[in-house]
C-alpha cells in the first residue's frame, strides 16, 4: 500500500512539473516575447513594457526565467501586473469565492446522476430509459450560455429574486435568515449551470456501468438464489457498477473549473473563472500562469485521492 | 463451399451472415434518435455548403457583412424597408428570413456563414486531434509494453528542451513540428546508442515502458481545464480562424488517443493477428492493413464526440470575445452580439443559440447511436 502510494505520488510530482512548463510556455506561444505582446497598442506604455521585461526576468535565458517564476510564486513575491497584489493571496480570496460554486456543484452533479442513471439502467430500451437518454444529450449540447440567459429571464421573473453577483448589496447586516436565503437563491443557478453538464454526462455512465454489471453472472446468480430485485439490483450490482466512478470524482474537477469561466462571467461571480478571464483581458500573466498551474494541482489533488480511495474500496485490485 | 453456401440459404433457421459494417448500419437503422440526428447533420452538411458558396468570395450571393442602418433590429420574416435601402444592398430573397442586426446586416446570411465556419472548425479541429490521438494511441496500444532504455529517455527529454532554448524566437508553428521531430530524433539516437555493443549494460536497466509515459502525457493533459487552456493560447496568439482550430484540435487529443489504444489493445491479441505475424507480416503491415481499419470504428466514434465538442469550444470562445474575429460572422459571434439585445430582438440571441443545440444534439445522438450498434451489450434489445 505505502508502495503504491509513493509510486502514484512520484507519477502525480512528475505531471506537476510537466504542466508547471506548460502552463509557463503558453505565454511563450505569442508571436515575439511576452512584453512585446502587441506593440501598436497604445495602452502599452514604455513603462509597461519595462515592467514586463523585470517581472518575467525577460533578459535571461528561458530556464532561468522558469525557475525565477515559480520560486517567486512559492515564496508570494510574485506581484499581479494589475494592481502590484501578490498573486497568492489574490487567487485565494476568489478561490474561496468559487468553492461554494464548486462544492454545490459537485453535490448536485453526485446525488441527482446516480438516481438518473440507474433506473434507465434497469429497464433498457424503455420509455424511462429513452427519454432520459434524451434528456441527457439535450443538456450536454445545450450551450451553457444560452441555458444561463433563458435560466435567468426564467428564474428572476417567476420568483423575482436576485440571481446575479454573489450576494445582495447591503444583506450583510440583514438577519441571519434573509442572509442566508439571499445567497442561496444567488447560489442556486450558477452551482445547477456548472453541474448540468456533469449530472448529463455521469448518468451516461452510470447507465453504462449498470447495465455492463448487471449482464454479469453474479447478478444472474443472485436473482437464482431468490433475493428480491431491490436487494440484486441496489446491494450487489450497484456496489460493484459503482467502483468505477471514484475515478471519474477526480476527473471531473477541470470542467467544472473550466466551465466556471464563462458561468462566473454570466453571474458576475467573483470567482476564479471570472478572475482568469479578466486576468486575460488586462495581460496580466502572473494571474494567467498561476491560475492554470493551480487549476491542475486542485484536479492533481482530487485524483490521487481517488487512485488511493480506488484501492482502498475496491478489494479486488492487490498490489 | 457452395455447397455450404446453398445450404446455409436454404436453411430458413439460418443466421444471416452480415458484414461488421453492415450489422452497425442495420442497428443504426434501427435506433430513431440516430437516424433523426443523420437527417439533421445532412441537412447541416447542405446548408454548410450552400453558406460556403453563397457567403464567399467578393460579391457573395447572401452578403453576410451588409450594412443597412434604416433596417436596423427587424425582427425575422420582415420586409426590408424599400424607400431607403439602396437597391443592390436588397436582401436576395426579399424579406430577412431571421431578421438583422443592430447593423442591419442580415441574419440569415450570417448564420449561413456561420454554418460554414461551425463545420470548419468543427472539423479542421477534430481532424488535428485525431491525427494526433491516432499516432499517440496507435503507439500506446502496439508498443505498450515495450521499455524505454536510458539513453532514449535522455534523449527524448535533452533533444526537444534544447530545442527550446536554441529556438525560442521562432514562431510557434514551425517550433511545434520541429520539437515533434526532435523528439523523434531524441528517441531513435537513444535507440541506436543503446543497440550498440559498448553500451549494452544500458539496455539492462529499462526505466519506464511505453505506456506509462502514455499515461502521464493522458494525466497532463486531463489535469487541465480544458477551456481555461484553450481561452488562454487563444488569448495570447493573434486572433485568427486557424490558430482556433489548431489550439482546439490539439487539446482534444486525449479522447481519441484512448479510444485507438483500447481498440489496438484488444486487437492485437485477436487470432487474425496472431496468424498474420505466423506468416510473417511486419510490424507495419500488422497496422496498416489489419489494425487501422479495424479500429475506424473507434475513430469514427471520437469524431461524433470532438466534433460537437469544438463547435460548444469556438461558441464559448466567441461569447468571451475570443473566437472567429469580425467581421466574420461565427453562430458564437452573432449570439454574444446579441445579447446586448436580448429584450429588444430576443432572435439575435435565440437563433444561434438553437441552432447550436441542434446540430450538437444531432451529433452527439448520432454518435450514441453509433456507440450502441458498435457495443452490443448497451444496445437495446
Amino acid at each position: 500500500m505505502t508502495a503504491y502510494i509513493i509510486r502514484t505520488a512520484f507519477f502525480k510530482i512528475i505531471t506537476l512539473v510537466i504542466i508547471s512548463i506548460i502552463s509557463f510556455l503558453i505565454i511563450h506561444l505569442a508571436p515575439g516575447q511576452p512584453s512585446q505582446i502587441d506593440p501598436l497598442n497604445p495602452r502599452f506604455r514604455k513603462e509597461d513594457i519595462a515592467r514586463y521585461r523585470a517581472a518575467f526576468d525577460l533578459d535571461k535565458p528561458l530556464w532561468k526565467q522558469y525557475y525565477l517564476f515559480y520560486k517567486k510564486l512559492g515564496s508570494g513575491e510574485l506581484k499581479s501586473f494589475k494592481d502590484n497584489q501578490p498573486v497568492l493571496g489574490k487567487i485565494w480570496r476568489r478561490f474561496m469565492n468559487s468553492l461554494p460554486l464548486f462544492v454545490v456543484g459537485t453535490i448536485l452533479t453526485w446525488c441527482l446522476s446516480f438516481p438518473m442513471g440507474i433506473p434507465a439502467a434497469l429497464n433498457r430500451g424503455g420509455i424511462y430509459d429513452r427519454t432520459t437518454t434524451f434528456l441527457s444529450y439535450f443538456f450536454i449540447s445545450f450551450p451553457g450560455f444560452v441555458l444561463a440567459y433563458l435560466l435567468i429571464l426564467g428564474v428572476a421573473g417567476m420568483f423575482e429574486v436576485p440571481v446575479l453577483g454573489m450576494r445582495t448589496f447591503g444583506q450583510e447586516t440583514a438577519p441571519t435568515l434573509y442572509w442566508l436565503n439571499d445567497r442561496v437563491w444567488h447560489l442556486v443557478l450558477p452551482s445547477l449551470l456548472g453541474a448540468i453538464g456533469g449530472i448529463a454526462f455521469l448518468s451516461r455512465y452510470v447507465r453504462v456501468q449498470m447495465i455492463e454489471v448487471i449482464d454479469s453472472d453474479f447478478v444472474r446468480t443472485a436473482h437464482s438464489k431468490g433475493l428480491d430485485e431491490n436487494t440484486v439490483y441496489y446491494v450487489h450490482a450497484l456496489r460493484n457498477a459503482a467502483l468505477p466512478f471514484v475515478t471519474m470524482f477526480g476527473l471531473l474537477i477541470p470542467a467544472l473549473i473550466g466551465g466556471s469561466v464563462i458561468i462566473e462571467n454570466i453571474f458576475a461571480w467573483p470567482g476564479m473563472g471570472r478572475m482568469a478571464f479578466e486576468a486575460i483581458l488586462a495581460r496580466d500573466y502572473p494571474i494567467v500562469i498561476s491560475l492554470n498551474f493551480f487549476a491542475a494541482i486542485l484536479v492533481l489533488i482530487g485524483t490521487f485521492i481517488s487512485d488511493i480511495l480506488l484501492v482502498i474500496v475496491d478489494p479486488r485490485i492487490r498490489l | 463451399m457452395t455447397i455450404g453456401t446453398d445450404a446455409l440459404q436454404g436453411d430458413e433457421f439460418a443466421e444471416e451472415i452480415l458484414t461488421p459494417w453492415q450489422r452497425i448500419g442495420r442497428s443504426l437503422l434501427q435506433d430513431r434518435f440516430a437516424m433523426w440526428g443523420a437527417v439533421v447533420l445532412v441537412f447541416f452538411f447542405a446548408l454548410a455548403i450552400v453558406g460556403w458558396w453563397g457567403t464567399s468570395g467578393d460579391d457573395p450571393y447572401f452578403s453576410p457583412s451588409t450594412i443597412r442602418l434604416p433596417d436596423r433590429l427587424k425582427p425575422p420574416m420582415a420586409k426590408p424597408n424599400l424607400e431607403d435601402v439602396a437597391p443592390g444592398k436588397l436582401p436576395p430573397l426579399g424579406i430577412y428570413p431571421f431578421g438583422t442586426d443592430e447593423l442591419g446586416r442580415d441574419v440569415f446570411a450570417r448564420m449561413l456563414e456561420g454554418s460554414k465556419f461551425a463545420m470548419a472548425v468543427g472539423f479542421v479541429a477534430v481532424g488535428i486531434s485525431m491525427i494526433l490521438g491516432v499516432f499517440l494511441g496507435g503507439i500506446a496500444g502496439f508498443h505498450g509494453n515495450k521499455h524505454i532504455g536510458p539513453a532514449s529517455l535522455l534523449g527524448a527529454i535533452l533533444f526537444p528542451v534544447a530545442g527550446g532554448f536554441l529556438f525560442s524566437e521562432i514562431s510557434w508553428w514551425i517550433l511545434f513540428p520541429l520539437e515533434g521531430a526532435l523528439l523523434f530524433i531524441g528517441v531513435v539516437l537513444g535507440m541506436w546508442v543503446e543497440s550498440l555493443p559498448a553500451f549494452g549494460f544500458l539496455k539492462q536497466h529499462p526505466i519506464v515502458n511505453v505506456d506509462t509515459i502514455f499515461i502521464v502525457l493522458v494525466d497532463v493533459q486531463l489535469s487541465f481545464p480544458t477551456f481555461f487552456l484553450i481561452l488562454t493560447a487563444i488569448a495570447v496568439l493573434p486572433p485568427s480562424i486557424w490558430n482556433i482550430m489548431v489550439v482546439i484540435g490539439i487539446t482534444g487529443w486525449v479522447g481519441p488517443a484512448r479510444f485507438v489504444r483500447a481498440e489496438i489493445l484488444s486487437l492485437r491479441e485477436r487470432p487474425f493477428i496472431e496468424a498474420a505475424r505466423a506468416i510473417g507480416a511486419k510490424d507495419m503491415r500488422l497496422i496498416i492493413i489489419h489494425l487501422v481499419p479495424n479500429s475506424l470504428a473507434a475513430v469514427l466514434v471520437s469524431v461524433t464526440i470532438g466534433v460537437p465538442l469544438a463547435i460548444l469550444s469556438e461558441a464559448g470562445l466567441s461569447f468571451l470575445g475570443f473566437g472567429v474575429p469580425p467581421p466574420d460572422a461565427s453562430w458564437g459571434n452573432i449570439l454574444s452580439d446579441g445579447r446586448k439585445f436580448l429584450f429588444d430582438a430576443p432572435w439575435l440571441m435565440f437563433i444561434p443559440g438553437f441552432a447550436i443545440l441542434i446540430v450538437v444534439l444531432a451529433f452527439n445522438l448520432f454518435g450514441e447511436g453509433l456507440r450502441d450498434a458498435l457495443n452490443p451489450r448497451t444496445r437495446p434489445e
